[in-house]
């Protein structure tokens, strides 16, 4: 493989509580190149912490350490405030699971889109708003005139999914990180949006990193994912692999799922086996 | 059919009025027999939860008819009903007393029905979930998700009651705790004889519990079809295989 485009080497995250620091992540590598690369795991597993912490986006109380975090050359670790404030949105973009939380309830669409465009690039006010149409328009978005003067709240979810979109691609990021960004839409929309989705960052070259909880989902859509439980990584392994995995606690989720295909009388409940929660050693 | 143990006949129920008017459920109807679970699917918005809202009483705003055993169900509903009908709502977080104790939330159903036996039948119920009987002792927030979805069913089950209306009962819960949950619900039905109506926007989920499902679209009930023709990908309108397709995940982009 060439160059990655992001580099993690045993990257923790630790918050302060009663007893000490407790582990939110313990110790997780990847490298990411100009691909899709998932994350699965269940609620509490460190994927979403995994996610912010290359934004770095936690909270200042949050202990991170690792032996290497690198966006194609530049040090996230220790990069300053400022840097950061350049990186995020610039050359790192995050959609959000909800448009209605994620959007400001207070600006139109035109105006948000331009602003993303604006803070990063240095387009005019009337070049920002030219590309901001036209990315409306890359997001299959039928009128984007009528659609640019509406507000959040005049959007339906699968709208506002592609406006967030929208407006995070516009800077044109190296790395899209994308946490449950169908988790809040219906069925039928989904497929869509992950449509949209891949048509962007492939049209760009960005990598993307996929947060989901959806096994089948991250399957069908990444190329490579990563298993994770309880702030460590179980599993990486190619996502069309995903059905046939081997690790215990990736067979055990895949095996709790309701099947579509046949009838079973009770479904498997996934037993943690404490063992996974030991420490590895990288 | 035996005779049904809930019906609901031509059953609509709009909000606002004038040009605000939103038809949530239109002419909406089917029939349950008792030890049956049936399922309604559909997207947000089409109406699913609108129609257990109306046959809970949540809503009595509607109309039409909600007859269960061939009654009319009294308007606004009464204690009686609330005895033969319970709801497990969607979302454990929001559904239980955040600053009352886990045996206060049970014992307010007995109190009101007059139970006797109350700390036995608290003690009963928790087991029959799955449950301790010292989490009567704690508060919901010292409780995981499915360890409240779990206590939601409880007290559900507490009045014995013989329709339970379930309303995307683990659509807030991970794959692995859902499972759990959907087992306990499925012997629950089994060796109580329960009525089930479940809500649920996943397929797989209503697919694994009903044996008979409902799709709605717009307020309206398209189709009714079984949980085999549902997997067997037998649907007759658009709409359901539409439906079908996009949960099986197949990404048309490649």
């Amino acid at each position: 493989m060439s160059e990655p485009l992001l580099e993690v080497k045993n990257l923790r995250v630790a918050y302060p509580s009663a007893h000490g620091y407790s582990d939110a992540l313990r110790g997780i590598s990847f490298a990411l190149g100009r691909e899709k690369l998932g994350i699965v795991g269940e609620s509490g597993s460190g994927k979403s912490t995994a996610g912010r912490a290359v934004m770095r986006l936690l909270p200042p109380k949050a202990r991170v350490t690792a032996d290497a975090m690198q966006l194609s050359g530049v040090d996230l670790l220790n990069a300053s405030e400022r840097k950061m404030r350049d990186i995020r949105g610039g050359r790192i973009a995050m959609v959000l699971q909800d448009p209605r939380y994620a959007l400001n309830p207070l600006k139109t669409v035109e105006s948000q889109i331009v602003e993303s465009c604006r803070i990063h690039t240095r387009a005019s006010r009337s070049e920002a708003r030219d590309r901001a149409l036209a990315m409306l328009e890359d997001v299959r978005i039928r009128d984007p005139q009528r659609v640019a003067r509406l507000y959040p709240h005049e959007l339906s979810g699968g709208m506002g999914q592609r406006v967030m979109i929208a407006m995070m691609l516009i800077p044109s990021p190296e790395l899209v990180i994308a946490d449950e960004p169908t988790s809040a839409l219906d069925v039928t929309v989904r497929g869509q949006i992950l449509d949209i989705l891949n048509e962007r960052v492939e049209a760009q070259g960005a990598g993307l990193i996929f947060i989901s909880h959806d096994l089948p989902l991250v399957g069908d859509f990444c190329d490579r994912v990563l298993v994770m439980y309880g702030g460590q990584v179980m599993e990486e392994l190619a996502a069309h692999e995903l059905a046939r995995a081997t690790h215990p606690y990736t067979r055990a989720l895949n095996a709790s799922l309701p099947p579509l295909d046949r009838r079973v009388e009770e479904l498997i409940v996934p037993e943690h086996d404490p063992e996974w929660l030991s420490e590895r050693r990288a | 059919m035996t005779a049904p143990s809930l019906e609901i006949v031509n059953l609509s129920v709009a909000f606002g009025s004038d040009r605000a008017r939103v038809q949530a459920v239109d002419n909406a109807g089917f029939r349950v027999a008792p030890g049956e679970s049936f399922g309604i699917i559909g997207e947000s918005g089409s109406g699913k939860s609108t129609i257990l809202r109306a046959i809970s009483g949540l809503n009595d705003e509607y109309d039409g008819s909600v007859l269960i055993d061939g009654r009319a169900a009294p308007r606004p509903r009464n204690k009686a009903f609330f005895k033969n009908v319970q709801m497990v709502f969607q979302d454990p977080y929001s559904s239980l007393h955040p600053r009352r104790m886990i045996r206060a939330t049970l014992m307010e159903p007995l109190e009101i029905h007059r139970f006797d036996r109350r700390d036995e039948r608290i003690a009963q119920a928790l087991s029959d979930v799955g449950l301790a009987p010292e989490f009567a002792y704690r508060y919901p927030h010292q409780l995981s998700g499915g360890q409240r979805q779990r206590v939601a069913v409880a007290r559900a089950l507490l009045l014995e009651p013989r329709i339970m209306l379930l309303d995307e009962p683990t659509s807030a819960l991970d794959v692995s705790v859902q499972a759990g949950v959907l087992n306990l619900l499925n012997t629950l039905r089994l060796s109580r004889g329960l009525t089930y109506v479940m809500v649920s926007h996943d397929l797989r989920v209503i697919a694994h519990m009903c044996s008979r499902i409902a799709v709605m679209t717009q307020g309206r009930i398209v189709e009714e079809l079984s949980a085999d023709d549902l997997r067997s990908q037998n649907a007759e309108q658009d709409y359901t295989r539409e439906l079908i397709t996009a949960s099986r995940v197949a990404l048309a982009a490649e």
